[in-house]
């Protein structure tokens, strides 16, 4: 447990330094089955770190493009995805402000998540695409109040088709306003990237 | 309830010079409000200077507040560039796709004639309007998207934060581009009749980048670009934090700080004694959902915080009431700031015993 806790430490200094060797060789020196446990504590403390003021968004960004990368491109392809995952997708609704999906996105992926990325959709086109690919949890980014209401429809129209979906939502209106996500019947509410994987990992576990 | 005595312009000048006037300043920052007041669409009303005029004179006779917001839309400048703008129905207007779809476009990037742009001098021609009527009675506070910032709408914030960290020449030479066009900008609205630019700095805040990165980049920007605004300036960060950047900020030549909800006010209060004025810090995203108590309750707490002394211009966190924000709600901000903000604030010392 020290030892993860001494390489969590040192991944966390690479990131937020955006020295992608050091992270490259920590993560390298992961023992096999380490190596998902590790981004994901890793990623989860930078989070908090953004919630508490003391890590700025646009290091947890490339913390999570670094670490996608790595997995991606240096290292083996990653055999440690989480097994038996539901469908999940993630989008962007109604607004054009897209970093905030792009980010949730990278963490999920080099968490060991497998999920599809819709970009940016209107209400409607969301709705079929869910039905289609047969999505069972459903991540919603947005940037504007206006978008941020627009999940309620969402959840009216899935609900129309008899869909069984959680929805998670996340992104600046609810972090503003933590009854928002409530008023608009989603599921829950991820505060910071990290955040999504907590949610994602307690609703797997639900689901089972 | 005492009687005011200062005109809206006296009371906020006294309190930039850290004074206490005879109550705390209210500034409403409505934009999309104006076109329910004259029962037309968001695209209508911004598509017309006299609507915006109207609709900002309707307001301040209706909430009685402390200044005139000539602000359109956000992504007015972007268009200004050429680009897109999309309008919704309950919302501000959203920047379409980026101007700048890959680094390299930067290179072929100019600034248009902020003078001759037909967006901005539809912008020009309401401030004047406005002017005509306020002369110095009350402020009207324009507003610049910081050089620094508006790449966000000029190319998505993503492939900026890749610039800011991997392409610092290209970088720079954005940067040259957005100085000169912000600056052009600012002064065209003074001439106008802009008292004051609220400059929107949201990217060089500490929520977004660290603050060694702020200093070498928007700090800088900010400097050399407020240095050339010919007009008092009030920085904002649109709901990012400033606390541990307050000391950066007031050396940038500003005179204000906007401030986030997330942040104890009476922390900013007394870190910015003497040296920024703060403005905010109601939650305009739960102010959708206040009642006229909860309105009235967190305006008397932003008055204990951060009214005594001066320094303080009361209004939302972000820089844009949304337009969810109903009419009793701005109403019951309003009477409140006459019931509690009155000066002297000997009520404060018996508040939350």
């Amino acid at each position: 447990m020290q030892e993860l806790n001494t390489l969590i430490a040192s991944l966390e200094q690479a990131l937020l330094s955006l020295d992608r060797l050091k992270a490259q060789e920590v993560l390298q020196s992961a023992l096999t089955g380490q190596v998902e446990p590790l981004i994901v504590a890793t990623l989860e403390k930078i989070g908090e770190g953004w919630e508490t003021g003391d890590v700025a968004l646009s290091q947890i960004y490339m913390s999570g493009r670094i670490c996608e990368d790595l997995l991606n491109t240096i290292l083996e392809p990653n055999n440690e995805a989480i097994a038996e995952q539901p469908k999940m997708a993630i989008a962007e609704l109604h607004d054009y402000h897209l970093l905030g999906k792009r980010i949730v996105y990278s963490i999920m992926r080099a968490s060991g998540f497998d999920l599809l990325d819709y970009g940016q959709k209107e209400v409607d086109e969301l709705v079929e695409l869910v039905q289609k690919n047969e999505i069972k949890i459903l991540l919603i980014s947005t940037l504007m109040l206006p978008s941020a209401l627009k999940v309620k429809e969402v959840r009216a129209k899935l609900e129309l088709r008899g869909l069984d979906v959680k929805i998670v939502v996340g992104g600046a209106p609810f972090r503003f306003d933590e009854q928002l996500y409530k008023d608009v019947d989603a599921d829950a509410m991820g505060k910071s990237a990290s955040d999504a994987i907590k949610i994602v990992k307690t609703m797997i576990e639900e689901q089972k | 309830m005492t009687e005011n005595t200062m005109t809206s312009m006296q009371r906020v000048l006294t309190t930039l010079g850290h004074q206490e006037p005879d109550r705390v300043p209210l500034f409403l920052l409505l934009t999309m409000h104006g076109a329910q007041e004259l029962g037309i669409s968001i695209k209508d009303y911004f598509s017309n200077p006299e609507h915006v005029a109207e609709g900002q004179m309707r307001l301040l006779e209706k909430y009685r507040h402390d200044c005139i917001y000539s602000f359109f839309y956000a992504p007015i400048e972007v268009e200004a560039f050429g680009a897109d703008v999309l309008y919704v129905e309950d919302g501000p207007p959203n920047s379409s796709l980026p101007l700048i779809r890959k680094h390299d476009d930067i290179k072929r990037l100019k600034p248009p004639n902020a003078k001759e742009s037909p967006c901005l001098i539809k912008v020009y021609e309401a401030t004047r309007m406005i002017k005509s009527k306020v002369e110095n009675e009350v402020p009207i506070i324009g507003v610049v998207m910081s050089p620094f910032s508006l790449p966000v709408m000029q190319m998505g914030f993503d492939k900026y934060i890749d610039l800011l960290y991997e392409q610092p020449d290209l970088f720079q030479q954005l940067m040259a581009v957005n100085e000169d066009f912000c600056v052009q900008w600012a002064n065209a609205q003074l001439e106008a009749g802009a008292t004051a630019i609220c400059y929107f700095d949201p990217v060089s805040s500490p929520t977004i980048i660290p603050r060694e990165m702020y200093l070498k980049t928007g700090f800088e920007v900010a400097k050399r670009t407020i240095s050339q605004i010919k007009g008092p300036t009030a920085t904002h960060m649109a709901s990012g934090f400033t606390l541990s950047i307050l000391d950066d900020v007031a050396q940038t030549g500003t005179a204000v700080i906007g401030s986030s909800t997330q942040e104890d006010l009476s922390a900013l209060k007394a870190a910015s004694q003497g040296k920024l004025t703060i403005l905010g810090n109601l939650n305009g995203i739960e102010m959708r959902r206040w009642t006229e108590d909860q309105a009235e309750a967190a305006v008397r707490e932003a008055i204990a915080k951060a009214g005594p002394g001066g320094g303080f211009i009361l209004s939302d966190n972000h820089g844009e009431i949304p337009w969810q924000v109903p009419e009793n709600v701005l109403a019951a901000i309003s009477n409140a700031v006459r019931k509690w903000g009155q000066y002297p604030l000997d009520w404060i010392e018996d508040y939350g015993k």
